[in-house]
């Protein structure tokens, strides 16, 4: 996924000069061809993230289009205060592709570790948020985005779903028609909560756009049933407002289940990290199971 | 004290018409005459075109006490002087701090300290992008406002890519808790042409502004009253 999505970045480059690539010692091999082609647009800032946003900023404010890749936290919470006044209070355009979501660099430690990001972003006013769930959806993802006018956050994961779908304009797509609950899955959570969902008859929306997270479709495409389930792969609840103020008209019992808010101190792999917060198959189908029988 | 021309005689009238308790005195004042200064002899703009293409940029990144700021712009005639009067109140278009959305001619919102320099950076990038060779952009700090990393970030960046185009200007007022002069050495030791004037004698300012080498430029602009 990040492969893909830094591939469209330098076409992106090629395409329009407006672009400016802002980077900070990150992923430096796979845009390397961006700075061949015109490395007046193009700055490695070293590895200083703060001033890679406020970078893209100063291009942003003369007209440019910038883009900053590094790893999440460093894209998001470091630089967060650069984030909301150069891009979110002045209205800038920007797009920031991260790599490292969550716990995907679980072996480095709490450090590397970034799930509060996009709950972090949902308070900057404008703040757009995608999280794919394939490389093509990355790739779709910057060609889209990019050159939208507003500042848009790109969540590239290792974590990957298998099937490509076709994916609704909004970003939230209704896979399956089910009556016992609803359940949104968020980006790469989609196939596990598929196979959790086995022989369960619920109705599967697709979350692919979280911020904004579609509203109009979530209350049209949403079964009757009171019990709604949001398998996010970031800070669990942190759809949670955004669900529940679409659904207001309704009574809901609402079930966020993500990544716990609490500190973690493991290393292993993700995999490790996913069984751990019953982010696996097993771990959503138990949720799912005591949801349903609550 | 403060160079008594007639131009800051003018400035100060029109700084006391702004009133209110963010007002910071001591840091509006302290930048007075570096910005009658880049706005009088420096920097290449037009207030009836704020945006034109190939003016010089001006970034204010301590935006703390912008009443000054606000004065050399009233008087180049970006707004009615008579805004100085509605300082900070609901509908002004001058707040405690400076607000591009608002204020023509004012280039980046601040006052959240450590943003200017680096957003400066970025500029000068996009100006030699753009091939805008002779535009340069100043950005203005207090001594205080570099204690933030992101300021020495960003100067160690511009200092190693040598960007000719920026030119960092320090008000040492000594406001900074901590120690940090001599400001001009560590930023010589960052690879850029620092030269230390009285930021009250509008000559010694004008000839360090005139500097332009093959890396960047600062004027560390010393306050004491």
């Amino acid at each position: 996924m990040r492969d893909a999505a830094c591939a469209a970045i330098v076409d992106r480059f090629r395409e329009d000069r407006r672009t400016a690539l802002v980077l900070a010692d990150i992923s430096l091999d796979r845009l390397e061809p961006a700075f061949r082609h015109d490395p007046s647009r193009v700055v490695n800032v070293g590895i200083m993230e703060q001033t890679a946003v406020g970078v893209a900023a100063g291009f942003a404010l003369e007209g440019f289009r910038p883009i900053v890749h590094t790893l999440a936290p460093f894209l998001v919470e470091r630089p967060f205060e650069q984030l909301k006044l150069g891009f979110g209070y002045h209205r800038q355009e920007g797009l920031f592709v991260s790599a490292g979501a969550s716990y995907d660099y679980s072996k480095c430690g709490l450090t590397h570790h970034a799930p509060g990001d996009v709950a972090a972003l949902a308070t900057i006013p404008g703040m757009e948020g995608i999280v794919p769930g394939t490389a093509r959806e990355a790739a779709d993802a910057v060609r889209r985005s990019h050159g939208n006018g507003r500042a848009t956050y790109l969540r590239t994961s290792v974590s990957e779903n298998s099937t490509e779908w076709e994916l609704a304009p909004g970003g939230l797509t209704k896979l399956r028609t089910g009556a016992a609950l609803t359940v949104v899955a968020v980006g790469p959570m989609l196939d596990r909560t598929l196979a959790a969902l086995d022989g369960i008859d619920a109705t599967v929306l697709y979350a692919t756009t979280v911020l904004p997270l579609d509203a109009a479709s979530l209350v049209a495409e949403a079964a009757p049933a009171t019990d709604v389930l949001v398998v996010e792969p970031f800070a669990e609840g942190t759809l949670a407002a955004q669900v529940s103020a679409a659904l207001s008209h309704r009574p809901i019992r609402l079930v966020s289940h993500g990544v716990p808010r609490e500190v973690f101190p493991r290393y292993g792999t993700v995999e490790d990290h996913d069984r751990a917060h019953g982010l696996d198959a097993r771990g959503i189908r138990e949720r799912v199971l005591a949801l349903l029988a609550a | 004290m403060l160079m008594q021309t007639d131009e800051i005689a003018e400035l100060g009238e029109l700084m006391r018409l702004a009133t209110g308790d963010e007002k910071h005195e001591a840091s509006a004042t302290s930048t007075l005459d570096v910005l009658y200064v880049l706005y009088e002899h420096v920097l290449r703009i037009d207030s009836a075109n704020p945006a034109w293409e190939e003016r010089d940029r001006f970034v204010l990144s301590k935006g703390h006490g912008p009443v000054a700021y606000y004065a050399v712009l009233a008087r180049k005639g970006f707004f009615p002087a008579e805004e100085l009067t509605r300082f900070m109140e609901f509908d002004s278009i001058l707040g405690a701090h400076p607000d591009r959305a608002q204020v023509p001619g004012i280039e980046a919102s601040t006052g959240s300290l450590g943003h200017g320099l680096p957003m400066a950076v970025g500029i000068a990038y996009a100006l030699r992008a753009k091939g805008l060779a002779e535009q340069r952009v100043i950005v203005l700090t207090g001594d205080a406002e570099l204690n933030e990393g992101s300021n020495w970030e960003a100067i160690l960046h511009a200092g190693a890519a040598r960007l000719s185009n920026l030119t960092l200007v320090a008000i040492d007022n000594r406001s900074s808790s901590i120690r940090i002069d001599p400001i001009g050495d560590k930023l010589t030791a960052f690879g850029w042409d620092a030269a230390e004037v009285d930021g009250r004698d509008h000559d010694q300012l004008r000839d360090a502004f005139e500097r332009r080498g093959d890396g960047p430029t600062a004027v560390v602009a010393v306050v004491r009253s």
